[in-house]
């Protein structure tokens, strides 16, 4: 961290040169006029609305289909840059998968005393149902998104790692195909990886980890909450693009120790689940008896290995922001390898220690709750005001435990096109990472998201954030 | 497919049939207020009365009136047939089976939600009205022409054409059912001008107006119209041309997928009565009575149909 605020932009040096990646990028953006961007710029939401690229938000009075805004600047990393970025993913996965068939059998992590066994013992992501499961093939997260931030040329963060239901996947895929028929002609002169390959890929790897008792020609299907949650369109989007059934609950019964679905000529089983339904409400059986979403005995047939879940229940152990301080205990004890990403510093303010400079210090740090997720709960010091850091202080103060902070870290920025031209805003990267038992896959790019206000370093969609295609040029 | 797909098919193309019948018997409306002078407005309680809302308008308004009637039957959401609840209600259907659907289909329904939704977000003039209920015939035949251009000839596509004929059957039915006295030999007298009026609101109902002057050669009879929307297959919103267009989707079903279900031996028993009736007879037996059973049937075969390919749970 510098003392000045001033942050690694990915398009322009100091100087106002581009870097390397954005070469061919920079020169293409200086001939084309400013106002046919602009009009291009609304076309794209136009594209969006019509398609139903929409989401719904939470906590607002009129649950309406909201639109993410888009970008039409690229955000462009090369292939060397890419190539690094893939190594330290795919070897954190492997650790995260080896790290979660470990805590659910022997433990050892826990015997070695790497990680404590009170923050596993006592944490709500830790389902007992799973001691002594192994899924097929070992695969417990068949979808991850690890969430990156970068702050200089070769600072790159892992921020997150989303090892339950990773949402996103696709506005990659849609911002790709609205870029491809807005920009031909780019395509042309720069040489961008394709992403458009992740829909079959995902089938494909899903039924890699079908269980072992499973015909040749396994069954798929997506188990979405329903129209109404945020990311409905994304559930529908990715059965359709597989070419499998989008089922709910109650289009799902249990018979013959198979899960099957209801279809126009009777029930059919489904061999593997790709569930976007949380695991408290996976199974009213076996988790939350209200839950209005699940399928009751699903748990069951699971633990038979009658079906394979996607994400396996219990993953979120992994990706829990308490265990995430201790990741690269993680990645080494697994893989016996010092960490390629790194970690956030991080402070558990569950310790005393930790707790009296997080207080001290609370105008200068991000603090987040230790089971929140899309923003929501969140501090970010230096933007906050008193009264806000006031409040935060006695929320902290209540229960230490819930919390964990981090230096605000200075974001890189990637231009955006304003009604003034490229101005810079803070970005992150999430990338989306296939496990099926004999293959890690990271498809090339993943989601950009973009802060649309200037100076913000909240992204996230709920937040007002924005998205970028994503491009990663070939060799 | 699944059987929750099936049903939001099916719903979807009933809904999407609702709306355009409807923006159809306000256009029958408006035109014949315009073209009369007597200036009354019993056209819209039958309008209101063929569409089954006429409870749910006096709930809100004490008395006919134009203005009022066509809002309501235009943008009231309150009346499930409005054309724009309709239009909603299929979009809501379309985005429960997006993954069943084209990517045309889908943007054709969700455009034709946006453009109306926006056309519809102020009570309409009366000036503005036929290039509004232009929209609506427009938009319709978009939706249409993407599912015909680009939808396989599958189970999915027998679901859509269903839901589209068991609506335009009941509508068409419907109609007749208002109007039934109108078109009986002893009330009517031919050349008078109430009934003049009467017949061509039923056909103007169904867009059949020009299609009836050119098979008959511009004669007029009410045995002849009643004829027409019952028995002419060549009419495509006769009770027969929907009656055959049911039979053969789930004939298609049947085939697929090697099974008979109650609603095949439904559909062939209204289907030989319109194969096999004659006006002579319907007239001999009473229209009312036929029409009657007619809806009834035809009711009672949509709740089989939704049984049989287990569209709930």
């Amino acid at each position: 961290m510098t003392d000045t605020p001033r942050f690694f932009d990915e398009m322009h040096h100091g100087d106002g040169s581009p870097r390397p990646p954005y070469d061919t990028y920079c020169g293409w953006f200086g001939s084309e006029d400013l106002r046919d961007l602009r009009k291009k710029s609304t076309d794209a939401e136009q594209f969006f609305r019509r398609t139903g690229i929409t989401f719904n938000v939470y906590g607002q009075a009129e649950a309406d289909e909201r639109l993410i805004p888009f970008d039409i600047v690229p955000r462009i990393i090369s292939a060397r840059e890419w190539a690094r970025l893939t190594r330290g993913i795919e070897q954190r996965v492997r650790a995260i998968n080896a790290f979660l068939h470990d805590i659910y059998h022997r433990q050892e992590i826990l015997r070695a005393g790497r990680v404590p066994v009170d923050l596993i013992a006592r944490n709500e992501a830790f389902l007992p149902q799973m001691i002594g499961m192994s899924p097929p093939g070992n695969v417990y997260t068949h979808i991850v998104g690890v969430d990156l931030v970068r702050t200089g040329e070769d600072e790159f963060y892992v921020l997150e790692d989303n090892a339950r239901t990773p949402s996103g996947v696709s506005y990659m895929l849609e911002n790709r195909e609205t870029m491809l028929q807005m920009f031909p002609e780019l395509f042309t002169r720069i040489k961008v990886q394709p992403v458009s390959d992740y829909p079959r890929d995902l089938r494909r790897s899903l039924a890699a980890s079908a269980p072992p008792n499973c015909s040749s020609d396994c069954t798929v299907a997506v188990l979405t909450p329903g129209i109404h949650n945020s990311a409905y369109f994304e559930h529908a989007f990715l059965a359709d693009q597989m070419g499998v059934e989008l089922v709910e609950g109650h289009d799902i019964r249990i018979t013959g120790g198979k899960v099957q679905m209801r279809t126009t000529q009777g029930y059919k089983p489904i061999d593997v689940l790709y569930r976007r339904v949380d695991d408290d409400f996976l199974d009213p059986l076996n988790f939350r008896p209200d839950s209005m979403l699940g399928v009751p005995g699903v748990m069951d047939v699971y633990r038979a290995g009658g079906i394979t879940i996607a994400n396996a229940p219990g993953t979120g152990i992994a990706d829990d922001k308490a265990i995430y301080s201790y990741m690269p205990d993680i990645v080494e004890f697994y893989t016996g390898e010092k960490a390629i990403l790194q970690n956030v510093p991080t402070w558990r303010c569950g310790d005393a220690d930790s707790l009296a400079y997080v207080l001290d210090h609370l105008p200068e740090l991000v603090v987040k709750e230790v089971h929140g997720s899309g923003g929501y709960g969140m501090l970010v010091g230096p933007a906050a005001s008193k009264k806000e850091l006031a409040a935060f202080r006695a929320k902290l103060t209540a229960k230490p435990g819930n919390y964990i902070a981090q230096p605000t870290l200075a974001l890189s920025t990637v231009p955006i096109l304003t009604k003034a031209g490229l101005a810079p805003r803070h970005v992150d990267l999430r990338p989306f990472v296939l496990v099926a038992p004999d293959k890690i896959s990271i498809t090339p790019g993943g989601l950009t998201r973009v802060a649309i206000k200037k100076g913000s370093l909240v992204v996230n969609s709920s937040q007002g954030g924005g998205t970028k295609d994503t491009w990663v040029l070939e060799e | 497919m699944l059987g929750k797909t099936a049903g939001g098919l099916f719903w979807m193309f009933r809904y999407l049939e609702r709306s355009e019948n409807t923006a159809r018997l306000i256009e029958a409306g408006f035109r014949i207020a315009l073209t009369r002078a007597d200036g009354d407005d019993d056209e819209w309680t039958s309008v209101l009365q063929t569409a089954a809302v006429s409870h749910l308008y006096f709930q809100k308004h004490e008395q006919i009136d134009a203005a009022k009637a066509i809002d309501f039957m235009l943008r009231d959401m309150s009346n499930p047939s409005s054309v724009l609840s309709a239009i909603a209600a299929a979009r809501m259907n379309a985005r429960l089976v997006r993954t069943a659907i084209t990517r045309e289909v889908w943007e054709a329904v969700n455009d034709t939600y946006m453009i109306l939704k926006r056309e519809l977000a102020r009570p309409v003039s009366a000036r503005d009205l036929p290039e509004v209920l232009a929209l609506i015939r427009q938009q319709s035949a978009l939706v249409r022409g993407a599912m015909h251009g680009t939808m396989l000839r599958n189970d999915i596509f027998d679901f859509c054409r269903l839901g589209t004929f068991l609506e335009r059957a009941d509508n068409t039915a419907r109609i007749l059912d208002v109007k039934y006295y109108v078109l009986l030999p002893s009330i009517s007298q031919i050349g008078s001008s109430l009934d003049n009026v009467q017949w061509e609101t039923i056909l103007r109902s169904v867009a059949g107006m020009r299609a009836y002057r050119w098979i008959t050669q511009g004669e007029t009879s009410p045995i002849g119209i009643a004829d027409f929307l019952i028995f002419d297959t060549r009419m495509p919103r006769s009770l027969a041309f929907s009656a055959g267009k049911i039979a053969t989707n789930l004939a298609y079903l049947e085939k697929a997928y090697g099974l008979r279900h109650p609603s095949h031996d439904q559909i062939d028993v209204i289907s030989a009565r319109l194969t096999h009736g004659t006006i002579d007879r319907v007239f001999e037996d009473g229209l009312h009575e036929f029409i009657t059973d007619f809806l009834t049937d035809i009711a009672r075969l949509g709740q089989q149909i939704e049984t049989d390919y287990r569209f709930l749970g």
